[in-house]
């Protein structure tokens, strides 16, 4: 029977770790309660993308969308909108009355996104195999084993122009037919799920949200690969994704659509999960391999390369989640339909993680092309707590940053390159005015620096060595000889590594470098960090006029830095003073300032 | 000393699992699950049990960051540091934490209740900076906060 509501409450981890569970679970014991259980359904869905504002339950088919919800705020819910059908006006986003024609896509967060990779999340319940059915799911699978041979498989991937989203954007047909052709009766196809950028998570919430979309992807290569084991290597640290990962393997050799003999076809499928275990390095291809084979994660050289001798020495097919979402979608609506959307270069959409200095972080999909303005601005909200837009670091700690006058370029992979940084997994990290560029630098330094498997020695040693010129910069100690030795240290570092990891590892560097020169000289010659983020490059100090002696800081104060008397302005000692900048945000009258 | 250290379940799945091609890393995984890290004494039992030398799995556990080498405290504090984290102040928190309760990254505190470490992106970005504890997460964490959720756990 038709229920009269739908709630849909997002089960994502951040919404998850903001009690979404408790949420999905009093609303449906409240329904209970108030006897309404058989008008609605309750589903705890993947993620909806606006964590932001999580966590998100959204009502059908009024499609109000509330945000910030508390689990105590279930009774009203069933109470209000369910049952006397009048919106919770407190909890919605847009609190201002509704067109009746408007719904939550016009909201400015989702109405310039193109959901292709995460058209489930959000949508459909991930434990539930019969949603993912209901919406085309298994579909572009039977297709492929019943009416398409391999070749016409391939054919489908190549007219889509795919590239591969997990950095480098290789052609994901050139990879399959690469194993394809290559000789031998076992080869293998595995999904990289080991999502090891700092702060990007589209593949945790995919994997999410929809975990079937992945298995049914990885099946279509098996086929047309001629390939019968898969596997998924998913990072130890997303219990979540795993977990839906399982039920969505179970529930999927139930149906006959992973296992012996799939849907009648005579083809055998089969798919296993491998962890991994917290080391980035294993993101790049060769050290995903050798990890799954048990081994330390250490890159191999290339050529060969894994699609011609991989897992075991075989043909293997690696491909990341955010490639693997797109290919039964490819299937159904064919490869063209997906060729005539993004740019000349880069086919079809990219999710990115939108986080930092932003007013609505989350989890945005657009199509190829669409500018960095649009998404830090229009779909972003522009920078939060009205500070300066600064720069945006994308591609991780193997890109670069963006800055103002790059804002219009049309993110896609030759764009992005052309402006010094990449593509990368789709972490898009916004920084503002009080973010120091340099010291962001070497978080990015410092994070490949310990990533780094130590087995060449450019990337070990070079690291290091960079490393040490930019802590000798912000420790104030800089000379302006240190600009020419980090180029010439980067220069080998990317000539001479032997894996991405290395050879990308000066990009943070490089580019900062060439964006922002003026500030890495206010650190060298004028022994200042102008963001105030450099502890050794600051002083913190009293402004005399302004400090009516109330002595807050110097109680606070943990070093017993400040002295002075009562209603007389206070002093720091400039020798004791560790400038934790305690008093600074104890004082209310702005009486400390950073110097 | 071996028959005390690992559990009939964790044995039956090293079992399952010693025959098949790569399993040193799930093994693994299922040892710490069950013991909170991966002594000395566990890891030479891995090796008779799945016949690995005790170097390649030695190897193997101080290459990943996951593996822990040391008793974790009652309660384990995660700091996310990744990017987000540490533009809003992700560091903040760990000096907090060492201020308060004397503890460090990689450190237990005396009395063994809290021990501390600092990883990349819990993946909750939107929420930064972030902490969990136990397993329990914390959103948008501020400096004044952290002993309150700390008064949480006992």
């Amino acid at each position: 029977m038709a229920y009269k509501n739908y709630i849909l409450v997002c089960g994502g981890t951040a919404c998850e770790s903001s009690k979404s569970e408790e949420i999905y679970k009093n609303l449906i014991a409240e329904a209970k309660a108030l006897g309404v259980e058989d008008q609605v359904q309750v589903v705890l869905t993947g993620c909806f993308g606006f964590c932001e504002q999580g966590p998100i339950v959204k009502v059908l088919p009024e499609d109000s969308f509330y945000v910030q919800v508390k689990p105590e705020d279930a009774k009203e819910i069933i109470e209000e909108h369910v049952i006397k059908g009048r919106e919770v006006k407190r909890l919605l986003y847009i609190k201002e009355e509704r067109k009746p024609y408007e719904e939550v896509e016009d909201i400015q967060f989702y109405n310039k996104q193109l959901r292709i990779v995460l058209r489930n999340c959000g949508v459909i319940d991930p434990e539930n195999i019969n949603e993912y059915i209901a919406r085309d799911g298994y579909k572009a699978l039977e297709k492929v084993l019943f009416e398409m041979k391999p070749d016409d498989v391939i054919e489908e991937v190549k007219t889509a122009g795919l590239r591969g989203r997990g950095g480098a954007g290789f052609p994901t047909w050139m990879k399959w037919n690469f194993s394809k052709v290559a000789e031998g009766d076992v080869k293998y196809v595995v999904c990289n799920a080991d999502e090891g950028d700092p702060g990007a998570y589209m593949d945790r919430s995919t994997l999410e949200g929809d975990p079937h979309s992945i298995l049914e992807a990885m099946t279509i290569c098996g086929y047309t690969i001629g390939a019968h084991q898969g596997y998924i290597y998913i990072r130890a640290e997303y219990p979540l994704a795993i977990h839906r990962l399982e039920v969505a393997m179970k529930q999927s050799r139930e149906y006959g659509f992973l296992g012996k003999d799939i849907l009648g076809s005579g083809f055998d499928f089969n798919i296993e999960i491998r962890l991994g275990a917290g080391a980035f390095v294993c993101g790049e291809e060769t050290a995903l391999l050798q990890s799954i084979e048990g081994h330390r994660g250490m890159p191999q050289p290339r050529p060969p390369f894994p699609a011609v001798k991989g897992l075991w020495g075989k043909p293997t097919v690696i491909n990341n989640v955010e490639t693997w979402a797109n290919v039964p979608v490819i299937i159904n609506k064919g490869g063209k339909w997906f060729s005539e959307i993004g740019t000349q270069d880069s086919h079809g959409t990219k999710v990115f993680a939108l986080t930092g200095k932003i007013k609505n972080s989350g989890l945005v999909e657009v199509p190829m092309g669409t500018t960095l303005r649009e998404i830090v601005y229009d779909i972003g909200g522009g920078i939060a707590n009205g500070k300066r837009f600064k720069a945006v670091q994308t591609g991780g700690p193997s890109g670069g940053v963006i800055t103002e006058e790059n804002l219009d370029t049309p993110i896609d992979f030759g764009g992005l390159q052309r402006i010094g940084s990449m593509m990368g997994s789709g972490g898009m990290i916004v920084m503002d005015e009080d973010d120091c560029i340099v010291d962001v630098a070497k978080f990015y330094l410092n994070f490949t620096v310990d990533e780094s498997c130590g087995k060449c020695a450019p990337c070990r040693i070079g690291g290091k060595k960079l490393m040490n010129l930019l802590e000798k910069i912000t420790d104030g100690k800089g000379t302006e000889d240190d600009i020419a030795q980090i180029k010439k240290v980067a220069l080998a570092m990317q000539k001479g590594s032997l894996c991405a990891l290395g050879q990308t590892a000066p990009n943070p560097v490089l580019s900062s470098l060439r964006y922002f020169p003026e500030e890495y000289e206010a650190h060298i010659k004028e022994k200042r960090c102008p963001s105030g983020k450099c502890k050794k490059l600051i002083r913190y100090e009293i402004n005399q006029d302004k400090c009516i002696g109330c002595t807050a800081c110097a109680r606070k104060c943990p070093v017993g830095a400040i002295s002075g008397e009562v209603k007389h302005p206070h002093k720091i000692n400039q020798e004791v003073c560790i400038k934790c900048g305690v008093c600074k945000q104890t004082c209310r009258f702005s009486a400390v300032e950073i110097k | 000393m071996s028959q005390e250290l690992f559990s009939p379940e964790l044995k039956e799945f090293i079992y399952e699992w010693k025959d098949k091609p790569g399993n040193l890393i799930m093994v693994l995984h299922k040892v710490q699950e069950e013991l909170g890290y991966i002594s000395e004494d566990a890891a030479k039992e891995v090796s008779s049990m799945i016949g690995v030398p005790l170097a390649t799995i030695w190897g193997v556990v101080t290459f990943y960051h996951f593996f822990k080498l040391n008793q974790p405290g009652r309660h384990n504090i995660q700091v996310c540091l990744g990017t987000a984290c540490y533009l809003k102040g992700g560091e903040a928190i760990i000096e907090e934490l060492d201020s308060l309760i004397g503890l460090k990254v990689g450190g237990l505190t005396g009395d063994g209740k809290f021990s501390l470490e600092a990883v990349r992106c819990v993946g909750c970005c939107g929420l930064a900076p972030v902490m969990t504890i136990s397993g329990e997460v914390f959103g948008k964490v501020t400096k004044s906060q952290v002993q309150g959720i700390l008064e949480k756990f006992d």
